[in-house]
């Protein structure tokens, strides 16, 4: 049996793919990887179909062993990592034989980064995805994060040419890290509940990661932004901030009591009582995932034909890493 | 309900990012506005537009995921904008079929009010509990008459969300008598699991424990999810409330509470579920009359 064993669970580490789609209705958010782009890049440097489960760990990672020879590659976050103690390349094809241990050191810069292994990780899936969801423990090893002792399935490794040790993606085509994160927003949805000025001040601000980051959201520090004056609409509640209860989209920003905005992101909750004031453009949501505590964030209000543009800039960087790995 | 059945303002269609479009169709609740957004997500599921993700009626509002790749987020906008005036005008004998169902609730239980003694610091009124301030706040002189309007007449569920399986049930009687509550004013971090609570003109049962900002009133001793799919009544979905089921929240006491649980934990436990059909026309020009009935159908 092909497994892997966790002997070190790191600090939050789950089994993640492309997500699971279709339950939001219900009120089940999609999860999958938050940075879809390295997650993405792993899969393409271990030769594995798109949609293969990878691990999504946090901040500090995780200790595996191997028990049988695989195609492994690290993506994402800056972080330093060894196999056997050794330092080895991220954002690189490596390969690993039974017996050997894949480790991680304090992270540099980001915070999450992915490991991506040939074969992807085997875990059941749930309503066709094997991302981990752990507010109801679904999908993944046991709907929840590793921990010391764990053992995990390995699928059977793809036929036909694997990438090459040493494969490589090209310093260019790898996630900038910078010191404040650039969000894209489109502003929106609920947002007439602000003053013009509070608009303003909400996109001038810098603000904060706070402790309360998570994988359903982040909750930011740094400012407080006024809500426009009403008589408050029937079965909204009397805060200002409150709202009919309505639909929060994945990456779409609130702002309760007027100065802790939320972003939701992969693990939302579905919807909620609160103003939203504009959702940040699905690639951005890549960018949320390398940040952590302490960080800062900056809103640039975009429209919704800049959003589609990112996009299609992300998949055609993602065709170029493929075409260097291709080689 | 005369007052509620005014016309709807004209729909605010709003992007979510590139991935979703929100559409609001009234700032303030009625059932006016959730019957639309019913109708018009009804016409789009039927449509199977492809590109289309998730399609997620809400209180007064509805909201759509999409794929990008396969469908410009504009193109779906204009679409909505079409189903509004071929789906959103609703006939005047336009029906509903649906269910309506026995939803046991002990109020004033000792676990919801172990919680919210915890989180007094978080209410508005840190010298009450919840159920005592939202009597106050409603014009009701006891803490049981406020349970005797809840228990009074039945709730359609308006909205399923925030986590899965939730149902947030707006209850059937004309506005002046519906009760109306504010959300705790910084969220709990904890809520058992069931609890029954109140926020806005809402009630809900929270499916599993978590962060919950609705006032704590009770706990039902059935669930509203179950992973497991254990229960018969959970076969053929995880959740049990569908869009427009109407729930009859019913007071028990601790002993009925115990039997229930001891019920569901032996896997034997069904809800009582009686096919109906909703016709909003009859239900507003006669709310009680109408409740009545769906009362008699129910516990025949």
């Amino acid at each position: 049996m092909s497994e892997l064993i966790v002997h070190s669970g790191g600090l939050y580490t789950t089994v993640q793919d492309s997500g699971r789609p279709g339950q939001y209705a219900i009120g089940m958010p999609p999860s999958g990887a938050m940075d879809q782009y390295s997650y993405a890049a792993g899969n393409m440097l271990v030769g594995n179909a798109p949609g293969a489960a990878a691990l999504e760990a946090t901040y500090i990672g995780p200790r595996l062993e191997f028990t049988d020879s695989r195609t492994i590659a690290v993506t994402g976050a800056d972080a330093p990592i060894t196999v056997n103690g050794e330092p080895v390349p991220a954002w690189e094809t490596l390969t690993v034989d039974a017996g050997d241990v894949l480790g991680f050191e304090t992270i540099r810069g980001g915070a999450r980064p992915y490991i991506a292994i040939s074969g992807g990780v085997a875990v059941p899936e749930y309503l066709d995805s094997r991302s981990t969801y752990t507010l109801t423990g679904i999908g993944g090893h046991n709907g929840r994060a590793l921990t010391d002792g764990d053992r995990l399935a390995l699928g059977e490794p793809p036929s036909g040419t694997a990438p090459k040790p040493g494969t490589s993606v090209p310093a260019a085509l790898r996630p900038e890290l910078p010191g404040v994160a650039q969000l894209r927003l489109v502003v929106g949805l609920c947002s007439y509940r602000l003053t013009t000025e509070a608009l303003r001040s909400f996109s001038e601000t810098t603000w904060k990661i706070t402790k309360d980051a998570n994988r359903v959201g982040y909750r930011l520090r740094g400012g407080t932004i006024e809500f426009a004056e009403r008589e408050q609409p029937f079965g909204a509640g009397s805060d200002p901030a409150n709202v009919v209860d309505l639909g929060y989209p994945i990456g779409s920003v609130q702002v309760p009591g007027g100065d802790e905005p939320i972003i939701l992101l992969n693990d939302a909750v579905t919807g909620g009582g609160y103003a939203t004031v504009g959702t940040i453009i699905s690639v951005d949501r890549d960018r949320v995932a390398q940040t952590k505590t302490g960080d800062q964030i900056d809103f640039v209000p975009v429209d919704v034909e800049d959003a589609m543009t990112a996009r299609r800039d992300r998949r055609s960087r993602l065709e170029k890493v493929q075409a260097a790995i291709s080689g | 309900m005369a007052e509620t059945t005014a016309q709807l303002p004209p729909a605010r269609y709003e992007f979510g990012g590139d991935e979703f479009i929100f559409v609001e169709l009234d700032q303030e609740m009625s059932l006016e506005a959730n019957f639309k957004a019913m109708a018009i997500t009804g016409a789009l599921r039927e449509k199977d537009v492809d590109g289309v993700i998730d399609i997620c009626p809400s209180n007064a509002s509805y909201m759509v995921r999409l794929d990008p790749d396969v469908l410009h987020p504009r193109e779906l906008m204009t679409e909505l904008k079409r189903l509004e005036h071929s789906a959103g005008e609703l006939p005047e004998n336009y029906s509903v079929p649906t269910r309506i169902v026995d939803v046991p609730v002990l109020f004033d239980d000792p676990w919801t009010r172990e919680t919210l003694l915890r989180f007094r610091d978080n209410h508005q009124d840190p010298e009450s509990t919840d159920l005592e301030y939202a009597a106050r706040i409603n014009g009701h002189p006891s803490v049981q008459s406020l349970i005797d309007a809840i228990t009074s007449a039945p709730f359609i569920v308006t909205m399923l969300g925030f986590v899965p399986g939730l149902p947030f049930c707006y209850q059937m009687v004309p506005r002046d008598r519906q009760i109306e509550v504010p959300k705790y004013v910084r969220p709990r971090t904890d809520t058992p699991e069931r609890a029954f609570g109140y926020g806005g003109a809402f009630s809900v049962v929270y499916p599993v424990r978590g962060a919950g900002g609705y006032q704590l009133f009770g706990i039902a001793p059935a669930p509203v999810f179950d992973l497991a799919q254990k229960l018969p009544d959970f076969t053929d979905h995880i959740a049990f409330p569908k869009p427009s089921d109407i729930l009859r929240y019913r007071a028990i006491d601790r002993a009925e509470y115990d039997r229930t649980r001891a019920d569901v934990e032996a896997g034997t436990f069904r809800y009582r579920i009686r096919e109906v059909e909703f016709v909003p026309s009859a239900f507003l020009a006669d709310p009680d009359g109408f409740n009545r009935e769906l009362l008699e159908v129910l516990y025949r």
